[in-house]
């Protein structure tokens, strides 16, 4: 353990907050020196978000002491945070997209418009974020969109930064561009708490790491020292395990899309323009890319939420599905397996049990129904199966959906979807706030049926886990999608780059 | 300090007990107003819950007003648990019996067995007819069905009045608005000769049954639960959300159009300017109050309709007015509201607030 160093910019002692269910944090100490970049590193769940909700005003804590620059003192607001310097980037913005980047940091901060014109833009070019101030929010991409997050805190000149996992929406290339923006400030003496539970950033960035695990701080650590594996055995108390893609041949073809395109349902939705794709039996194509470049879209195209003008917008195992709805595209001869990206309320009921879960999308595949009744008996035995073979950690089958955590509820539903035994399987965003022990038991499940000659489509965020467990790896931006290319052609450089809707392969050597 | 929090898990046993600390707290206000209004309050009690149930002839009217309730709600409570807000129930009531009763008069001659069954279908029919112009306009022009199925109550309303003013008035009637009699093959038997409820009575009852069968066991039940509690979900598993909105519709429609039907076809005997004191609203807060279940509604009926009869037993020997059923109608539904939030939160005493622990702290 460190010894708190003389002059902490912030130190908390023992704080603990607890809800209904769970000890979200347990007798935390944390330490911040002027000038630090300092991460909290914890799986989801760890009670990283709740204490950096304390540290800003949002929550507060049943017990502990916050001393900030060597006064004790309680947190009440938001707004008394950002008083003593305290600012927060959230991982999800709050911007008005109808009001323009100077309009929205006007709402926060009380000065004359024209005076905050000039403002922003000097700030802005002096730590390389350039952000125009006249422009629509809704006309920003995510990672500009960011950056009027930043520019708007660094208007107030903070003394302490708290970053909540910036990165998961960002390029590969502006994640660099945002190190450098930090690596700045702190080098004015700005302290920098950086959330996150990826380890390579964290080893690149920070010179302190507290880790997190099961709302307790688990360990302490110099990241620049550690290695990623040691780091994980603090974050998850364990190994991290590991999945293999042993190269196959790819089968028949039984996933196409040809030539869609297709306009949004949400004013400031994406359209998709002209995408085309085909997955074959036994391989799992990835597409990469950052949410609202048009995933939710391709989503419903994919799954018959949404119907397409053209039949032969997509075909499954050869027919012309597009204007099919989802029931007809799961049933026995198309045999499409979807899992979307939100669990409850789409991909399950909350307040359903789990075997009533089971139903909603394995009634007519997995022969649950007699004439217009339902049979229970084979409903629950499937809802059983699932629970026992997916290790589902739920009390029966009876537990209702909701009091499930959200990985284990994933590993429902992906575990329903992969016993219905379909011939394509689409999932998106599989491991979003799953513990890594079940992201794991995931990524094989999906390796497992492509080796059975499934083709399997996977829509991530996660590039490390799309490099994993892909055969070919295609990017979705702005609506568009890049060709698909073989994993091993690919570098994180090139995702990264057309990830910003560039498609060119200049300096790859990957032929056209 | 007390404050709410959400509860883990929403209790099981609350959703049960609710409508029952709903009853009690609505008695307990009935004992206030009864002694504001210088009555006894025990005596009105007596008057209002006890006294309509002493006679064979009481019993009977007490199940003979439950039994529109119930036939009402008994399809909303699917309605509602589909999200699909029929408010015109008493409106689609309206049509089945001026559907059903249409065909009464239609045939004065025929005392076949097939008229009742004929009568019946028609009113069902009917109601179904009222409640399909709300799903029209909701699927193809996603008007809003609460107001559309609303306003078309009064429509119905005013249609039944012009008919027996008009076409259907009876010519030997003295010119009174009413139509004639039905003859005694339109008129459904009663259950036992002292009392003026008929068979329609038994046929809600084992209707109850197949509801509950038809949301437990079913299929297209079931689709129409998931549509309700989780829109997302149902497009997900492809249950087309028009195709909800039109059946649920059509069979809130048909229930009401039935209670409708056997009204005009039993105590009534002949279409009148009004032919329900309101039911078809009435049996909104049956379903609530039944926990939009079956057996729930069943019971929920027979306490709505002891209200009626409470009400009218208390106008004659209290003098109280006539609001006083729908004010213990709307206590009812008042408190079934406000027990209904323990269900998702619960009490908590805090012994001190948090932020009043850390101040302590900072001394």
């Amino acid at each position: 353990m460190n010894a708190p160093p003389p002059a902490a910019r912030l130190s908390l002692r023992g704080i603990s907050k607890r809800y209904p269910s769970v000890i979200a944090n347990d007798a935390i100490d944390l330490d911040i020196a002027p000038g630090e970049i300092h991460a909290v590193l914890g799986e989801n769940g760890a009670g990283k978000s709740t204490l950096m909700k304390i540290i800003y005003g949002v929550t507060r804590p049943d017990a502990g002491e916050i001393v900030w620059e060597g006064r004790k003192l309680a947190i009440s607001s938001p707004s008394m945070a950002r008083e003593l310097g305290i600012g927060m980037v959230f991982q999800h913005f709050s911007l008005f997209e109808t009001l323009t980047v100077a309009e929205n940091i006007a709402l926060s901060i009380d000065r004359p418009q024209a005076e905050l014109h000039d403002e922003i833009r000097e700030v802005s070019t002096r730590y390389g974020l350039p952000l125009d101030p006249a422009r629509l929010v809704h006309s920003l991409s995510v990672g500009e969109r960011q950056r009027v997050e930043i520019v708007r805190c660094l208007l107030q000149k903070p003394r302490l930064l708290i970053m909540d996992e910036p990165t998961s929406v960002l390029t590969p290339q502006a994640v660099q561009q945002l190190f450098a923006t930090l690596r700045r400030l702190a080098g004015e003496g700005c302290s920098i708490l950086y959330i996150s539970h990826k380890l390579d950033e964290i080893r690149a960035l920070c010179e302190r790491a507290t880790v997190l695990r099961g709302g307790r701080v688990s360990g302490e650590a110099d990241p620049r020292l550690e290695s990623n594996d040691s780091l994980a055995r603090m974050m998850i108390g364990g190994e991290l395990p590991a999945c293999t893609l042993n190269p196959q041949a790819p089968g028949e073809l039984r996933l196409a899309l040809n030539g869609l395109s297709l306009t949004s349902d949400d004013p400031f939705g994406t359209a998709l323009q002209d995408v085309s794709l085909a997955v074959h039996g036994g391989e799992i194509v990835g597409i990469a890319g950052i949410s609202g470049n048009g995933q939710q879209e391709l989503l419903a195209a994919l799954s018959g939420e949404k119907k397409l003008a053209r039949a032969d917008g997509l075909s499954l195992r050869g027919v012309a599905a597009g204007k099919l709805g989802p029931s007809a595209r799961r049933a026995l001869g198309l045999g499409l397996g979807f899992v979307p990206e939100e669990r409850l309320g789409r991909g399950a009921v909350p307040e359903m049990s789990l075997a009533d879960n089971a139903l909603l999308t394995g009634a007519t595949r997995a022969g649950m129904l007699k004439g217009p009744w339902i049979q229970r008996s084979k409903v629950r035995e499937f809802a059983r199966e699932v629970i026992a073979r997916f290790k589902v950690k739920a009390p029966d089958e009876d537990a209702l959906a909701q009091s499930l955590s959200g990985g284990n509820l994933q590993k429902f539903i992906i575990g329903r979807e992969v016993m219905l035994a379909p011939e394509v399987m689409v999932v998106a965003q599989p491991t979003w706030g799953v513990d890594v022990g079940a992201a794991m038991l995931i990524r094989n499940a999906l390796i497992d049926m492509r080796n059975r000659g499934v083709a399997v489509l996977v829509i991530s965020e996660e590039l490390d886990e799309l490099f994993m467990i892909c055969d070919r790896i295609a990017v979705l931006a702005d609506g568009r999608l890049s060709p698909a290319i073989a994993t091993a052609d690919a570098s994180v450089e090139l995702i990264g780059r057309w990830m910003s809707g560039d498609f060119s392969e200049k300096d790859s050597h990957v032929p056209a | 300090m007390f404050q709410l929090e959400t509860r883990p898990v929403p209790s099981a046993t609350m959703r049960l007990l609710s409508p029952l600390i709903a009853a009690l707290l609505m008695l307990a206000s009935g004992f206030v107003l009864f002694t504001l209004l210088g009555q006894p309050a025990l005596k009105a009690f007596y008057v209002f819950f006890v006294q309509p149930l002493t006679t064979l002839y009481g019993v009977g009217e007490w199940l003979l007003k439950a039994t529109p309730l119930l036939l009402c709600s008994l399809g909303l409570l699917i309605a509602y648990r589909a999200n699909v807000w029929n408010i015109g129930a008493e409106g689609q009531l309206v049509m089945g019996a001026i559907a059903g009763g249409g065909v009464a008069l239609a045939f004065p001659d025929v005392s076949a067995s097939w008229l009742m069954p004929a009568m019946l279908v028609a009113g069902v029919a009917g109601g179904m007819a009222w409640a399909a112009l709300p799903a029209l306009l909701r699927t193809r022009f996603h008007t809003n069905e609460i107001l559309v199925s609303l306003m078309l109550v009064y429509v119905a309303g005013l249609g039944l009045r012009f008919l027996v003013n008009g076409p259907w008035r009876d010519p030997e009637g003295f010119n009174f608005p009413q139509s004639r009699m039905f003859h005694e093959a339109a008129i459904l038997p009663l259950l036992h000769p002292e009392m003026r409820v008929t068979v329609a009575g038994v046929l809600a009852l084992m209707l109850v049954g197949l509801i509950w069968l038809f949301l437990s066991k079913s299929w297209l039940g079931f689709r129409l639960t998931v549509a309700g509690q989780a829109p997302a979900a149902a497009r997900y598993a492809g249950f087309g959300e028009r195709r909800n909105v039109w059946i649920a519709m059509l069979i809130s429609g048909g229930f009401a159009g039935l209670a409708g039907v056997a009204e005009v076809a039993g105590p009534l005997g002949q279409l009148q300017p009004s032919v329900s004191p309101g039911y078809g609203f009435a049996a909104i807060i049956v379903a609530f109050v039944g926990r939009l279940n079956p057996l729930g509604a069943l019971l929920a009926s027979l306490l709505m309709s002891l209200l009626y009869l409470g009400g009218e037993t208390a106008q004659m020997e209290l003098g109280l007015p006539a609001a006083i059923t729908g004010l213990f109608q709307g206590l009812l539904l008042f408190y079934l509201l406000a027990a209904d939030l323990f269900i998702h939160y619960r009490v908590r005493r805090s012994e001190r607030a948090p932020a009043a622990v850390l101040k302590e702290a900072t001394r």
